[in-house]
């Protein structure tokens, strides 16, 4: 049965429809494949199995109650998903990978989840991530490391890379991941899959334990472009319980993605930005890209060579912004209300002694930064001055897609790193996500995907990015070129567990 | 950007944070590093730009302002470390 697993969503939901499997095969397929995996993996901090097979037997049921022809209701009915552990679903553990909230079982689920669940998806795990999302390889999780499939010697990437490990290795079709800096883009990237980081404000943040407010995007795993539009449709749109929640209509993907055919991207103008070709990133990771963008022109784009001028102050914008609001966002955890609590003599104590033990290195030291940032005396040259820059940031984007309808530049300098290689050095972790943070502080929704390997084997994936609210563009264009090529339907051999 | 132990204990005393002396020392010596690094946005000139705080588009429409039904005190209480007679339990702050 462990052909099921190699199933695409969208492949999922027709066989299903077309009576060739029961949901309980399909989830029992994973539960199986996860069982065989998972000791190399690390990609899940919690799996429900009994709870999953239990809503698979549901959905069979209600599917066998129903007239043969009307097919599986719910466009998601039966098919297993897998949700990063910092959105809360209830019954099940959530502790954003940090030991602050070790047996949190949150009271409520997060909408995006809820929309899923809606729709018939079946949650069968939590998965890995750099604690509180801050990171770029998982390392950070006080849970163990997640190990990349194409490489278990190396990161899957992160903050979300539970997610991206376990749609690079079958284990599900599909995994919810959240985006802050580049938490989905450069994990896709690392694990050879399809990740998109919404327009912010487009997928609601209720139920997402909150990093950087002003930046979190809750955004999706899939093997294709086609797999992660039915996922976005479903839970985007406006959620009265997040006010950052965008009003702006959806539409249909799947429209969008249909008339995507041939020479399907004549007249669309893409920029390529040249501050995304730099010294010191690994040349095959811009040979791949410029040939990716050379497909694209082939498939009727037209590409233009764009400036965005302020990309290099991203970098020094985003750590400050994002850690002076993890400061305020973490002062929740003083082990009163939830999570473990450091027992002291008095409530000063226990405040100090149950953060001080609890939280872990990286967290720790983006909450001092962001705390110094803040601080009397600092908040003007630090703070105020990187909301400035951010501006300049933002006004760099109106520009450039005031000429063209998509950017495509590069996910990530290099593909996967070795597990360790920054340890100890924060900043050097931090420059791994130099592609990834413009957007992110523009708030524009971005897409990675792999567009080839370097020459161990790594895949390399390419980012496009889009005006607010066009990730229509975005997953039409992906899937024009997935039409095209098959770097998207390699997979990691992970069989025995080994690469 | 130099930042003394001093500044570090006042840092993580703002952040409710109990640091160990080794500890301190480590975060001086990144945080240093990485306020060097920030300190490229002194580069620009920026006297006439506005600051962005938010990146949202369009309206942010405020829900209607009425009471409705929300959890339970017990499914709040339920994770707490310490509760008592309904309420979140914690050391004396006043004897």
């Amino acid at each position: 049965m462990s052909e099921l697993t190699e199933l695409s969503l969208k492949e999922m939901q027709t066989g299903l429809r077309e009576g060739q499997f029961s949901s309980h095969e399909l989830v029992e397929a994973a539960l199986e494949r996860i069982a065989q995996l998972e000791p190399s993996l690390h990609a899940f901090l919690h799996v429900a199995a009994e709870p999953a097979l239990k809503q698979a037997n549901e959905a069979d049921n209600a599917e066998a109650q129903q007239s043969a022809t009307k097919g599986y209701a719910a466009p998601l009915q039966g098919i297993p998903v897998a949700v990063k552990d910092v959105l809360t679903v209830e019954d099940m553990p959530a502790t954003a990978g940090s030991k602050i909230l070790e047996g949190f079982m949150p009271p409520y689920t997060a909408t995006a989840v809820k929309r899923l669940q809606e729709a018939g998806a079946i949650v069968i795990g939590k998965t890995n991530m750099d604690e509180f999302a801050m990171g770029s390889s998982t390392e950070n999780s006080a849970y163990g490391v997640t190990y990349n499939p194409w490489d278990l010697t190396r990161v899957p990437g992160g903050s979300s890379g539970g997610s991206a490990a376990a749609v690079a290795a079958r284990l599900v079709p599909a995994a919810l991941g959240t985006d802050t800096g580049g938490s989905v883009r450069q994990p896709a990237s690392f694990c050879g899959v399809t990740g998109l980081k919404p327009t912010y404000g487009r997928v609601s943040r209720y139920g997402l334990i909150a990093f950087g407010s002003s930046l979190d995007c809750v955004g999706v795993f899939g093997r294709t472009a086609e797999d992660v539009a039915v996922i976005f449709e479903i839970m985007a749109g406006h959620d009265p319980r997040d006010a950052t929640s965008a009003t702006v209509e959806v539409g249909s993907l799947l429209i969008a993605l249909r008339s995507a055919q041939g020479e399907s991207l004549h007249g669309l103008r893409i920029g390529v930005p040249q501050e995304y070709f730099i010294e010191g990133m690994q040349v095959e990771v811009q040979e791949k890209t410029r040939a990716a963008i050379t497909q694209l022109e082939a498939l009727g784009a037209e590409v233009h060579e764009i400036s965005l001028p302020h990309t290099e102050y991203a970098l020094p914008v985003y750590y400050i912004l994002a850690p002076a609001e993890a400061s305020a966002n973490l002062a929740r955890f003083d082990g009163v209300r939830y999570g473990p609590r450091v027992e002291a003599d008095t409530l000063w104590d226990v405040f100090f002694k149950t953060r001080g033990e609890k939280f872990g290195a990286e967290v720790t030291r983006r909450i001092m930064l962001g705390t110094y940032a803040l601080s009397a005396g600092y908040y003007d040259a630090y703070y105020g001055q990187a909301q400035k820059v951010r501006t300049l940031i933002k006004r760099d984007f109106e520009t450039a897609f005031e000429k063209v309808d998509l950017i495509a530049c590069p996910s990530a300098p290099t593909t996967a790193f070795k597990i360790g290689a920054h340890t100890g050095d924060p900043l050097a972790m931090y420059l791994e996500d130099v592609f990834t943070l413009p957007a992110s502080l523009a708030g524009v929704p971005g897409i990675s995907f792999p567009v080839g390997f370097d020459s161990t084997d790594l895949p390399i994936g390419m980012q496009l990015l889009a005006p607010h609210f066009r990730e229509d563009v975005l997953l039409g264009a992906t899937h024009a070129y997935q039409q095209a090529t098959d770097w998207h339907k390699r997979r990691p051999l992970t069989e025995d567990g080994r690469p | 950007m130099p930042l003394s132990l001093q500044e570090v204990e006042h840092i993580a005393k703002l952040a409710r944070l109990k640091l160990t002396n080794e500890q301190k020392a480590r975060y001086r010596e990144q945080l240093e590093a990485i306020l060097d690094h920030v300190a490229k946005l002194q580069e620009l000139d920026t006297q006439d730009v506005p600051p962005t705080a938010s990146v949202s588009v369009g309206q942010m429409p405020l829900r209607a302002d009425e009471s409705r039904p929300g959890l339970s005190t017990d499914a709040l209480l339920e994770n707490a470390p310490k509760q008592a007679d309904g309420q979140f339990q914690i050391p004396p702050v006043f004897e």
